[in-house]
C-alpha cells in the first residue's frame, strides 16, 4: 500500500488556499451532512440500528475464520473459487493470474476501495492489460491519473469545467470533438465511450460491500449500474475484497444496507443493490461463467486484539470524511493515503505503518463528530488518540513535543515549581506586549504559529489561584 | 432538627490551567455564581493542569501521573465544578478509562467522575440557579466539542442565559469544531486556520454582539480572529456574562 504523510503539511497548506476545493468541499459537507440528518430523522430506528450493526461486526471479528471458511464453502459449493491473498503482491498476482488464464486483454472494474489499496490498475497495465474504470468519477481520475479523494465521490476534488476539459483532451483521439458544459452532456458522452469497454471487456472486476456467509453471496451497493455491467457482461468475475466485509446472513446484511446509504448520502437505498452468488447457472441468459473472490488481508489480521480491531467495523460509507472539519479543509489527497478522513486516519497507520502516515492521527482536533455520526460506532478519536500513543512510544513524533510534554506534566505535578514557572512565562509574554496592549500580535517560536493568523489575549500579571490565594 | 442554619455545601472550583493563567477574572465569575447558587467555594491551591494536553499527545504515562494526583487533589470534596467541557470530560470520562487498570486509582476516578459538574451542568442540575443579573441584547452559542460530545452540554448554558434575559440566536453550524484543539493548532496551522475562518463567519451571519461559550481555548481562539479580522464582536464564557455583578 502506497502511503507517504510526510508532505501534510505542506499538501495542506496548499489546499486550503484552492478556491475550487473549498467550493467542492462545502458543497459536500453541507449537502451530505443534511441529507445523512434527514435520513436519520425519517428512520426512528436509526441508532437501534447503529448498536444492532456493530454487534454483528463486533460478533464477526470475534469470528472471523469461521464465518470466512463458511463463505469459501459456500462459494465453492456455487462453483466459484476463493482466492486468500494475505498482502497486497499476493492479491495482485492472484488477480492478474485468473486475467491471463481468461486470455484478457481488457478489464472493465467497477468501484473498489481495496483495489485502490492494492494499486491493482497499475500492476494490470504495467503487465499488457488494459483496466478501465467504469464508475463516472473513478473514470475521470484515471484519466487525470489520479487517485480517489473521497470514498464514494472519488471525483469530488474537480469541478464540471475540469472534467470538461479533461474530456475534451482525452475523448478527442475517439472522435468526440465538442468541448461539453453540461453536466448531463458530460455523463452521456463517458457513457458512450464506456459501453463498448462494456461490451469488449473479458474480465470485469468489482469490490464488494458485504460477503454473506451463510449463502457465498456477494452484495454490490451502488448508483451508476456500472457495476451491474462489469459483473454480468464478461465471461469472468474476480471480486476483491477485504477479509473483514464478510457477514453471517442476509438478514444481517440487511441491516447494513438500511444504514449505508442514509450514512453515505442520506439515501434510504441506493439506486442499485445486486446480491450475486456464484457463476451464472445452466440456462441463465447472462452472467459471468468463472466467477473468483480474491479476499484480501493486507494488515487487517494484525489489528485484530489490538486496540484497533473496532475499525474493522468500518463499512466504508464515508460519513466522517463529509462532517469532519479537517478533511473539508483539506480534501482527500492531502493525506497521502487512498484511506482519508478520520477513518483513513486510523486505518491507514494500521495497513501501513504509523511512520509511514504519523500526520494522520495527529491532525484531529478530537471534535468527536465521526464518532457521532459512525453507522457503527467506531470510537474514531479514541483510536487516533492511541496511534499518538503508539507514535510517541516509538520516538517517531517530534522530539520537541516529547519533551515539552515531559517538562509540562513535571512542573504540573510539582505545582510550587508550575506556579513560578507559569509566571515566569507569562512575565515574558506581558513584556513582548509591553504590559498595556491587551493582545499580542506575534509569540515566539511554536507559539508564532498561532499569532500568524489571529491574536492572542495577553495573560493577567497574576494567576487566579495566586489572587485567590491573597484575598483570603 | 438543628436550630443552626443548614451549613452551605462545599464546591471545590478547578479552574483550568487556562482560565487559572489567561483569564483568572473569569475564575472569580464562576466562584461568585456558584456563591450566589448557594454554595461554599473552595480553590485548592495545588491545581495545576487536568492532564489533556499529555493525553491527547501521546504521552498516555504523562497523563496518568497527572490524572492520579488530581484525583488526590479533588477526592476530598462534594462536589468540583470545572468551567470547561474539556477539562471536566477530562476528569469524568477519560481519567477512568486511563486508569481502567489501576488497582487503587481505578475506583477512586469513577468515584471522582460522578462528583465532576461542568459549570453549566451544576448550576442547572444541581443548583437550579436563577441567574440575579439581566442581561440584555443577543448573543450566539458556540457548542465546544468536548463539552458537547462527551458530555453532552447542550441546553445548560441557553437555558441560564435565557433566565437571566439575553436572547440567544442559533448560528448554522454552532456545533462545528473552531480549530483550536490544544495542540493543533500550533501542529496544523492552516487547516486550524480554515476552520476558524468558517467559525468566525458562522458567528458573524448572526448578527449578535457576543458569542459564548463555556471553553477559553475555543473562546481564546475565537476572540483571536475577531480581534485581527477587527469585527466588533464580543466572546465571553457564560461565567463572564452570568456572574452578579462585584461589590466594591
Amino acid at each position: 500500500m502506497d502511503v507517504d504523510s510526510r508532505k501534510f503539511i505542506e499538501l495542506s497548506a496548499t489546499a486550503v488556499r484552492n478556491e475550487s476545493l473549498k467550493t467542492s468541499m462545502g458543497l459536500l459537507g453541507a449537502g451530505l451532512s443534511m441529507r445523512r440528518a434527514q435520513a436519520k430523522a425519517g428512520l426512528a430506528e436509526f441508532d437501534a440500528l447503529r448498536d444492532e450493526a456493530r454487534d454483528i461486526k463486533n460478533d464477526v471479528l470475534a469470528n472471523l475464520d469461521a464465518y470466512l471458511e463458511a463463505f469459501e464453502a459456500q462459494v465453492t459449493r456455487q462453483g466459484g473459487v476463493v482466492h486468500w491473498a494475505s498482502t497486497d503482491e499476493e492479491a495482485r498476482d492472484a488477480i492478474l493470474a485468473i486475467c491471463r488464464d481468461a486470455d484478457a486483454r481488457t478489464v472493465t472494474k467497477s468501484k473498489s476501495m481495496v483495489t485502490e489499496e492494492i494499486e491493482l490498475v497499475p500492476h494490470l497495465e504495467a503487465h499488457g492489460i488494459t483496466a478501465v474504470e467504469t464508475d463516472l468519477g473513478e473514470y475521470i481520475i484515471q484519466l487525470r491519473r489520479e487517485r480517489p479523494s473521497h470514498i464514494i465521490a472519488p471525483a469530488i476534488h474537480l469541478n464540471k469545467d475540469e472534467v470538461s476539459e479533461t474530456f475534451f483532451e482525452h475523448h478527442r483521439k475517439l472522435g468526440y470533438n465538442e468541448r461539453l458544459t453540461e453536466r448531463a452532456d458530460l455523463v452521456g458522452e463517458a457513457r458512450h465511450v464506456l459501453r463498448d469497454k462494456f461490451l469488449g471487456a473479458d474480465v470485469g472486476i468489482s469490490g464488494a460491500n458485504f460477503l454473506i456467509a451463510e449463502s457465498g453471496t456477494v452484495v454490490l451497493v451502488t448508483n451508476e449500474g456500472n457495476a451491474e455491467l462489469t459483473t454480468s457482461l464478461p465471461k469472468t468475475h474476480i471480486v476483491v475484497t477485504g477479509i473483514e466485509k464478510v457477514v453471517p446472513t442476509f438478514e444481517d446484511a440487511a441491516t447494513f444496507i438500511r444504514l449505508l446509504g442514509r450514512s453515505a448520502a442520506g439515501m434510504e437505498i441506493s439506486q442499485y443493490t445486486s446480491f450475486i452468488t456464484g457463476p451464472a447457472r445452466e440456462g441463465d441468459a447472462d452472467g459471468p461463467r468463472n466467477f473468483h473472490v480474491v479476499l484480501v488481508d493486507n494488515g487487517r489480521s494484525r489489528m485484530i486484539g489490538t486496540e484497533f480491531q473496532d475499525m474493522l467495523r468500518c463499512i466504508r460509507c464515508s460519513a466522517c470524511l463529509n462532517h469532519c472539519p479537517v478533511y473539508l479543509s483539506v480534501g482527500g489527497h492531502a493525506y497521502g493515503s487512498v484511506y482519508n478522513g478520520p477513518m483513513g486516519a486510523v486505518l491507514t497507520p494500521g495497513l501501513s505503518s504509523i511512520g509511514d502516515a504519523g500526520h494522520l492521527p495527529n491532525a484531529s482536533t478530537f471534535c468527536g463528530k465521526c464518532e457521532e455520526v459512525c453507522p457503527v460506532r467506531i470510537p474514531l478519536p479514541r483510536m487516533m488518540r492511541a496511534w499518538r500513543n503508539r507514535e510517541s512510544e516509538a520516538k517517531l513524533n517530534p522530539v520537541g513535543m516529547r519533551w515539552g510534554l515531559r517538562g509540562w506534566q513535571w512542573l504540573a505535578t510539582h505545582p510550587r515549581l508550575y506556579r513560578l514557572a507559569t509566571r515566569l512565562g507569562i512575565g515574558v509574554l506581558r513584556r513582548i506586549a509591553r504590559g498595556d496592549s491587551s493582545y499580542l500580535s506575534h509569540m515566539p517560536l511554536a507559539a508564532g504559529n498561532w499569532t500568524r493568523d489571529r491574536d492572542f489575549p495577553t495573560p493577567s500579571p497574576t494567576s487566579f489561584v495566586a489572587q485567590w490565594e491573597d484575598k483570603l | 432538627m438543628s436550630e443552626e442554619k443548614p451549613r452551605r455545601r462545599e464546591v471545590a472550583l478547578f479552574a483550568t490551567c487556562l482560565v487559572d493563567l489567561v483569564r483568572p477574572d473569569i475564575g472569580f465569575d464562576v466562584a461568585r455564581l456558584v456563591l450566589d447558587a448557594g454554595f461554599k467555594v473552595v480553590v485548592p491551591p495545588l491545581q495545576t493542569c487536568c492532564g489533556q494536553p499529555n493525553y491527547n499527545g501521546g504521552d498516555k504515562s504523562g497523563a496518568m501521573a497527572m490524572a492520579r494526583r488530581n484525583i488526590d487533589l479533588l477526592m476530598p470534596y462534594e462536589y468540583v465544578v470545572v468551567p470547561s467541557g474539556s477539562c471536566g470530560g477530562m476528569i469524568a470520562h477519560h481519567y477512568p478509562e486511563l486508569l481502567s487498570g489501576d488497582t487503587v486509582y481505578a475506583g477512586r476516578a469513577r468515584r471522582l467522575a460522578e462528583r465532576v459538574y461542568e459549570l453549566s451542568r451544576f448550576l442547572v442540575d444541581v443548583a437550579d440557579y436563577q441567574p440575579s443579573r439581566r442581561l440584555e441584547g443577543t448573543v450566539t452559542y458556540h457548542d465546544a466539542c468536548a463539552g458537547l460530545r462527551e458530555l453532552g452540554i447542550k441546553s445548560g448554558p441557553r437555558t441560564l442565559l435565557e433566565r437571566a434575559g439575553a436572547q440567544v440566536v442559533e448560528s448554522g453550524q454552532a456545533e462545528a469544531c473552531c480549530g483550536f484543539g490544544g495542540t493543533f493548532c500550533i501542529k496544523y496551522p492552516d487547516i486550524s486556520n480554515a476552520m476558524l475562518e468558517r467559525k468566525v463567519a458562522d458567528i458573524e451571519a448572526t448578527g449578535a454582539a457576543t458569542v459564548v461559550a463555556g471553553e477559553l481555548g475555543c473562546l481564546m481562539n475565537i476572540e483571536g480572529k475577531l480581534h485581527r479580522t477587527g469585527r466588533p464582536i464580543a466572546a465571553r464564557h457564560f461565567a463572564q456574562l452570568l456572574a452578579p455583578e462585584q461589590k466594591s
